[in-house]
């Protein structure tokens, strides 16, 4: 269901296609944006229309589209008490710029995605894994890593067991 | 705009430029095995003597991947295992879990249903909060509260016991409303601890809130600013006590909360005085919630119409709820199969953790000990 009020009308003022969608979907609204104006229009959403709180950073892996990951900034108003959803596509290897700089809280969110999915943030502070290993490899919640696949290797020389299965 | 470097939760590790006698600078390891970190969290402390300079926490030892898991399971396969994210507040956990399921299948539990929801739910933010209370103040050094509110939780433990067969991962409701219909004597075990619970309160005040020793360790101790606190996006008692009218049972409400009369607790420092105070009047709102919940129980049915066999429409759909800890949310994604596409939990630890390297930086070490308590994290909720 399409999503009207003054906030799309104003970003689509000002981005024209670059707002791909603006849908409510079971009462939450949520918008699709094209990664070269996301950063952008994050940090007007931030200073312009007080969504002050980053609740989460997240993504969705879709290995058999041209664009396999949806980047996804769940955002809260304190002020107008409401939620929102900015969703992006990128592509396998594409970089995305960090938002540590409109909310500091995204640091480690960031990180985990990164190391989830090896989705790179450009100019993070600090981007290294959070849960796993620093010299893990692979990113575990991407669609083509199995569920009981590891990093051998690393088990073998950090464990000194076979496997940990 | 925020300056990025002012949260900067990592250390510029190197090479000491003096060696070590010469130097006062001192880089520590606390942890990961180090009883006061409530599981295995390690804190790497750069220090000046006694004073942190900065700390950066590494996370991940207690990692099992539950959201991997979620992606190989049904969905109601997968509702047992979100008990074992914060294992202190399993009711919690698989509210928030059951819920956004629900949401996402366009259904809604049944209002006895949602009635005996909240009454578990705000029993086990009681038991969590008093398993905090114990923990934190043997950690800074008083042992007596902890056999007092183990004692008192134990009372919490046996109903769930009875409820559900579990004490601790409780699997207690089903996505559409709840598996067991409450035991004969329910109401009357929860209405007896609500007499019971009330007058051992006032006893832990009475060890802790005007005792000297507690205050001082305690005020002005790991103070953290409501903006802050927003910008690092900490919530629950956390925010709160930073003087923050925020909870998500208020603002935006699930299950039976909007029948409910109660207040949300606040602070005014920040400090670890204050969200210690704030999780004790937490403590007996609950109890008021709880009172008027088991009050007013309607019959009827406890499961609403779910399909034996769950397949939601193509569709993601966000849902959090005020868990002890702050705010938990599920973010599940459904392809149209009987398996999630993917489930993101937002886990409240998580996020407040990473407020610890404000909150201690330019105090002493033994703070760390004192706010790592006041954040009460769970590890198994911050490694998932």
């Amino acid at each position: 269901m399409p999503w009207e009020s003054p906030l799309v009308a104003k970003l689509k003022a000002q981005y024209g296609s670059g707002v791909r969608e603006a849908n409510t979907y079971l009462g939450q609204n949520y918008l699709v944006l094209e990664p070269s104006i996301a950063r952008e229009a994050l940090q007007i959403l931030r200073d312009e229309e007080e969504f002050d709180y980053c609740v989460d950073v997240t993504a969705v892996h879709y290995p058999n589209r041209e664009k396999p990951f949806d980047l996804i900034w769940i955002l809260y108003s304190f002020a107008r008490n409401q939620r929102l959803r900015v969703k992006t596509m990128l592509a396998d290897g594409e970089s995305f710029p960090s938002s540590v700089a409109i909310w500091p809280t995204a640091n480690w969110l960031e990180r985990e995605v990164f190391d989830m999915f090896g989705i790179k943030f450009d100019g993070h502070p600090d981007l290294k894994r959070i849960l796993l290993p620093d010299d893990w490899k692979g990113h575990p919640l991407r669609k083509d890593y199995g569920i009981i696949q590891q990093d051998q290797e690393w088990v073998k020389a950090n464990l000194g067991i076979e496997s940990g299965q | 705009m925020t300056d990025p470097t002012t949260y900067l939760s990592h250390l510029e590790l190197g090479e000491p430029d003096k060696t070590f006698l010469d130097t006062n600078e001192l880089i520590i390891n606390m942890g990961p095995q180090h009883p006061a970190t409530h599981g295995v969290l390690r804190v790497i402390l750069k220090l000046d003597g006694e004073k942190v300079l900065g700390t950066e926490c590494v996370i991940g030892y207690l990692h099992r991947g539950v959201e991997k898991i979620a992606e190989n399971r049904t969905y109601t396969m997968f509702n047992p295992y979100v008990d074992r994210m914060d294992y202190v507040a399993a009711v919690s956990n698989g509210l928030g879990y059951c819920e956004a399921v629900e949401k996402l299948l366009n259904v809604e539990a049944p209002p006895r249903a949602k009635y005996i929801r909240v009454i578990l739910t705000e029993l086990n933010r009681l038991a969590s909060h008093q398993l905090w209370l114990g923990t934190h103040a043997l950690d800074i050094g008083a042992m007596t509260p902890l056999f007092y509110t183990f004692r008192d939780r134990e009372e919490i433990l046996k109903i769930f016991e009875k409820y559900c067969g579990a004490r601790l991962t409780t699997h207690a409701f089903r996505i559409g409303g709840c598996q067991y219909e409450t035991y004969e004597g329910f109401e009357q075990d929860v209405k007896k601890f609500l007499d019971f619970v009330p007058p051992r309160i006032d006893e832990y005040e009475e060890l802790l809130t005007t005792n000297r020793i507690w205050v001082e360790r305690t005020r002005n101790v790991g103070k953290i600013s409501a903006a802050d606190c927003k910008a690092l996006g900490v919530t629950g008692p956390v925010l709160r006590a930073s003087g923050v009218k925020w909870d998500i049972r208020k603002a935006l409400p699930y299950a039976a909360y909007p029948e409910f009369q109660f207040e949300i607790p606040t602070g005014a420092n920040g400090d670890t005085y204050d969200r210690y105070m704030v999780r004790m009047q937490e403590m007996r709102q609950s109890l008021r919630i709880i009172r008027q919940a088991v009050e007013g129980i309607p019959e009827g049915p406890i499961m609403a119409k779910v399909p034996k066999v769950m397949k939601p429409p193509v569709g993601e759909v966000y849902h959090s709820i005020e868990a002890p800890k702050g705010e938990l949310g599920y973010f599940v994604v459904s392809d149209g199969s009987t398996q999630p596409y993917r489930v993101r939990v937002r886990p409240p630890s998580f996020v407040n953790l990473q407020a610890l390297d404000v909150m201690v930086r330019g105090q002493l070490v033994a703070d760390v000990i004192a706010v790592i308590g006041t954040l009460d994290i769970v590890l198994g909720e911050v490694d998932r």
